[in-house]
């Protein structure tokens, strides 16, 4: 596809999509109707608990799930591509070209082996059919674009002779060897020390902007959400149940359990009160009640909740929740208006 | 595991109301209940072992008594449904009787090796340092040699007769064990819950005790079991080469040798013990597998 | 050489705790000072990294040099550090599980390991536990947690009917139904729920202080704030001392009453902890608190104020160990490691930075840097 034509529609569009393991024991619904358009340059931040089906859903994307457990419906495109009808070699070469990947431990993504620039430089003339020669120039130019220090001594570096840092900057590298205009990011930061973290964070931020890429960023961390994403999309037991812009999001939220989430989670100046922690447990995904999943666990939920699966609602264009009481504006989540409680920063 | 009955009254009441959780065990067991192959395995080998413990009930000829009349008689002949040997003796009878000493020669070796190694083999791991070096040091010594080659050595030496045999292989399988509960003891050693145990004061042999013998059961049964398998094999090869079991005890490998020169006058009567030698061995060894896949519970 | 042996800077000098109120300790009501329920002294730990033919040393990683501290009865005392500042070997310190090279540690005025009128390890176990951070390998899967709870106490003399019942009562105290749970697995239960065991197993001794090595770190952020909520009621409770070690910035706020911050096996900072949040005097500790990601979308962090990942602990910096990253670096940080010290004004904290001590060398010395 020409950039013009994929300027026209959405990089990212899923509709409806399911994802089931299929065990010895119990079938899991770890996926259960998941629907969302990205566009080019934008920043989709999905933010959920272990559990969620958020990973799950990102390595959906690419089809990265063992197939042999795995049945997939709905449908996925992605840079034009019909993730869902293609067949396993179209989809190598769809992988690692137009949709990267990049994950919590670079170990999964770099090989022991090999230095890091023979692994860039490959991967770039497998998909490229460039010359060695050529391939080293750009991995040069990559490794200097995720600011690795004294990159092209670092080309004939192993990955276990660099730091954590380093690693997760070269595993960045690798995914944007080919010029990928969709990234997934599997929690990238989650392992990092909190002075790396933010580097990272920045790092990733400001390929985005230059590369022009949609990014769908997985975590569980509500701080780096609010630092990366343009929107934001909490996800609960396999479904969003709430999307909208991250300020939005942040500020009212307008699902019951993204207000309980930001309340719950420690901020400074919370010394000597309670921690308003939710009670309860997540859903076992292998018999998931009918309704709505949160509803045992929320404090405004009714009969109705828990009847059926309440469907999307939007009330405004930007915004989607999955609350009937928020969508009937029977309640009122306040918002907890984190920016003003956060009194650390200067 | 938690004695019911130690508990005075009050919280005995409140434990035997206590759910019972699925232990490792436990698990282990429903998935081999699900496993055909393996129980079949395990059905055929507990056959096996009652009948040859039984022996007398199964067999209606004396191992020992031969006629000359009646030698290298064919499979099929009445009163001899399998034949009869070189000297007349009934070959079921032969048969049945020499498992007795061939599953002691191919299970007792494994498990004085286990005991003997295990022991060895935990206290390196546990100990570490200097105690650590020494064992798997000398461990590594013994490994040098071909387990068939020291089993031969040893037994050229001392003599042949069971008891020799049964030392032979108990001492060629020491390595092996040594090597795999050390193994083990060090992966167990460092985790966390090792660490808490430390941490109350608990001195070795209790942690040996409650927290790493119990880690290492798994994997040295699914071990042992294929040593197992080996080593009726090798019994039966010492036997064959005249090293083992000496005449006239009925033992599958000495059967083997004693019917090698009629294998031409009849080769299927011939063959019988070695069948049976690998029939067995190949239980065990499906066993051992069967085992490895059942333990191989995602917790 | 130890200006630590000064108790003053180390003591935050405790408000009397009103049974069953979380107070505030060490803040503004300097009542007197009381000895220290755990003083640490000089503690220092070298790993050599062997290797080659011979085995030989290859390298020495520095993990903890020279650490001194008090913690005081009632007080939660936070660490926090990055990877390789030695926190978590501080805490085996601390427990001996590994012995220091060098250093003492002083449990209620016993000195611990000394042959004659000391406290003998064994002893020092019953007062003083540990909560490992969640994980599979935190209890024996092949115990029923019960047993795992009961392990201590049965270790030390109790005969297992009477440990078994103390489990029972330490698992209604944790928030788990003994019915329920006594007899499963580990295997059986959430992550929340097996920290909780593990909670319930270092309060098996009785313990005086419990040391949290990254308690929560491993739970989603739902149950982290359950399982704070429960640590703060069992303090109550059963009149603990915390020890609570963390990478988490925002979880040691909440919980602590002092806060240590260490970097590359040293101090760099110690002091009540809404003084260190609110005016860190230390530049790692500025950028650790700045480098925290921004709760509000509208004010993003636009700049990272450290460059590159944590040193490697093998062979650290001379002079001070963050002077490489440090943006007010000078020639005297590289030929001086600074003392940990009160800056002037200022009794109850204490910097180990050339800048906070006047007439060190340092261009900046003698005059206030604030953050």
């Amino acid at each position: 596809m020409t950039q013009a034509e994929v300027a026209k529609q959405p990089v990212v569009s899923v509709e409806n999509l399911h994802v089931r393991f299929v065990m010895r024991d119990a079938t899991v619904a770890a996926v259960n109707g998941v629907s969302f358009a990205l566009e080019a340059g934008q920043v989709l931040g999905i933010l959920g608990e272990s559990g969620s089906g958020k990973s799950v859903t990102l390595r959906a994307l690419m089809r990265l799930l063992p197939p042999a457990r795995t049945r997939i419906e709905g449908r996925v495109r992605v840079a034009g591509h019909e993730i869902t009808a293609m067949d396993e070699a179209a989809l190598r070469e769809v992988r690692g070209t137009e949709i990267a990947m990049i994950f919590q431990e670079p170990m999964i993504a770099l090989d022991p082996v090999f230095t890091i620039g023979a692994q860039i430089a490959e991967t770039i003339m497998r998909h490229e059919g460039v010359s060695y020669d050529a391939a080293n120039r750009r991995s040069l130019e990559l490794l200097e674009m995720v600011q690795i220090p004294s990159a092209a001594r670092r080309l004939k570096a192993y990955p276990h002779e660099m730091s954590g840092g380093m690693r997760q900057r070269a595993m960045i590298a690798l995914a944007l060897s080919c010029r990928p205009c969709v990234l997934l990011a599997d929690e990238p930061t989650t392992a990092l020390d909190v002075t790396v973290q933010i580097q990272i964070i920045l790092l990733l931020r400001k390929l985005q902007q230059e590369l022009g890429m949609a990014v769908v960023f997985v975590t569980h961390d509500v701080g780096v959400a609010v630092e990366v994403a343009d929107r934001i999309a909490v996800m609960y037991a396999g479904r969003f149940v709430e999307v909208g812009p991250t300020e939005a999001v942040i500020d009212s939220p307008a699902h019951p359990y993204t207000a309980a989430l930001l309340t719950s989670t420690v901020l400074g100046s919370a010394f000597g009160r309670r921690l308003e922690a939710i009670s309860g447990m997540p859903p076992d995904l292998r018999a998931l009640p009918e309704g709505c999943s949160f509803a045992p666990r929320c404090r405004f939920s009714e009969d109705r909740c828990s009847a059926s699966m309440p469907p999307e609602f939007a009330p405004t264009p930007e915004r989607m929740t999955r609350c009937l009481r928020v969508a009937g504006r029977e309640i009122d989540l306040g918002g907890p208006n984190l920016s003003e409680r956060n009194t650390s920063r200067p | 595991m938690v004695d019911v009955a130690v508990l005075p009254a009050d919280s005995a009441a409140a434990f035997k109301r206590a759910q019972q959780g699925k232990s490792y065990w436990r698990r282990v067991w429903e998935r081999l209940r699900d496993d055909k192959v393996t129980l079949a395995v395990i059905g055929v080998l507990v056959m096996l072992l009652i009948m040859v413990v039984f022996a007398p009930w199964f067999t209606m000829h004396d191992p020992y008594t031969g006629s000359v009349l009646r030698r290298l008689k064919p499979v099929g002949t009445p009163g001899h449904w399998l034949g009869t040997d070189e000297v007349g003796r009934d070959l079921w009878a032969r048969m049945v009787f020499g498992g007795r000493l061939s599953l002691l020669a191919g299970v007792m070796p494994v498990f004085l090796a286990l005991l003997i190694g295990g022991f060895l083999g935990v206290a390196a791991g546990y100990v570490g340092g200097l105690v650590n070096s020494a064992i798997m040091r000398l461990t590594d010594v013994l490994y040098a040699f071909p387990s068939i080659l020291l089993a031969i050595a040893i037994t050229g030496i001392l003599g042949s007769g069971l008891q020799n045999t049964i030392l032979a292989l108990t001492i060629s399988f020491i390595p092996p064990i040594i090597r795999i509960s050390e193994s083990v003891t060090t992966q167990v050693r460092h985790l966390d819950f090792v660490e808490a145990a430390r941490a109350s004061g608990a001195g070795p042999l209790t942690i040996m005790r409650y927290h790493i013998l119990n880690n290492m059961l798994g994997p040295i049964l699914v071990y042992a079991t294929s040593l197992i398998s080996v080593c009726i094999i090798l019994a039966a090869g010492l036997s064959f080469l005249g090293l083992g079991v000496t005449p006239p005890s009925a033992e599958w490998g000495l059967m083997l040798n004693n019917l090698r020169q009629a294998l031409w006058v009849s080769p299927l009567v011939a063959a019988l013990p070695g069948v049976m030698i690998f029939i067995t061995s190949m239980c065990f060894n499906l066993m051992s597998d069967g085992l490895r896949q059942a333990m191989d519970v995602r917790l | 050489m130890s200006v630590a042996k000064d108790a003053a800077l180390l003591v935050g000098a405790p408000r009397s705790n009103v049974r069953g109120k979380p107070g505030r300790i060490g803040t503004d009501e300097v009542i007197g000072q009381t000895r220290p329920l755990l003083a640490v002294e000089n503690l220092t730990k070298h790993f050599a990294l062997k290797g080659g033919l011979l085995n030989r040393t290859k390298a020495v990683v520095q993990a903890v040099d020279d650490v001194s501290f008090n913690v005081q009865t009632g007080e939660t005392l936070g660490i926090v550090g990055e990877s390789g500042c030695g926190k978590s070997t501080t805490a085996r310190l601390l427990m001996h599980l590994i012995p220091p090279d060098i250093g003492s540690i002083v449990f209620d005025g016993l000195v611990v390991g000394a042959a004659d009128g000391g406290l003998s390890h064994r002893d020092l176990h019953r007062q003083m536990q540990m909560v490992f951070q969640e994980s599979y390998a935190s209890l024996n899967p092949r115990l029923p947690v019960a047993m795992s709870i009961a392990f201590g106490p049965f270790v030390h003399g109790l005969a297992k009917p009477a440990a078994l019942k103390r489990a029972m009562k330490l698992l209604e105290a944790v928030g788990l139904d003994p019915i329920l749970f006594a007899n499963r697995y580990p295997h059986e239960l959430s992550g929340g729920q097996r920290q909780r065991i593990n909670i319930a197993r270092a309060l098996a001794l009785e313990p005086r202080i419990v040391i949290l090595d990254e308690a929560v770190s491993a739970l989603d952020k739902s149950v982290e704030a359950q399982v704070l909520n429960l640590l703060v009621d069992l303090k109550a409770q059963f009149d603990l001392t915390y020890v609570f070690i963390s990478h988490d910035l925002n979880v040691v706020r909440y919980i602590s009453d002092r806060v240590m911050v260490m970097y590359l096996g040293k101090v760099a900072e110690i002091g009540p902890v809404e003084h260190l949040y609110r005016d860190p005097q230390h530049p790692y500790t500025q950028a650790l608190l700045s480098a925290m990601p921004s709760m509000d979308p509208r004010r993003r962090t636009l700049k990272a104020p450290l460059a590159g990942d944590p040193p490697n602990p093998i062979s650290p910096p001379s002079g001070c160990r963050f002077r490489t990253r440090c943006p007010f670096a000078e020639a005297v940080c590289e030929t001086a490691p600074p003392a940990l010290m009160a800056p002037p004004g200022e009794e109850l904290r204490a910097v180990a930075c050339h800048m906070r001590v006047p007439g060190s060398g340092h261009s900046r010395a003698a005059t206030v840097v604030s953050a």
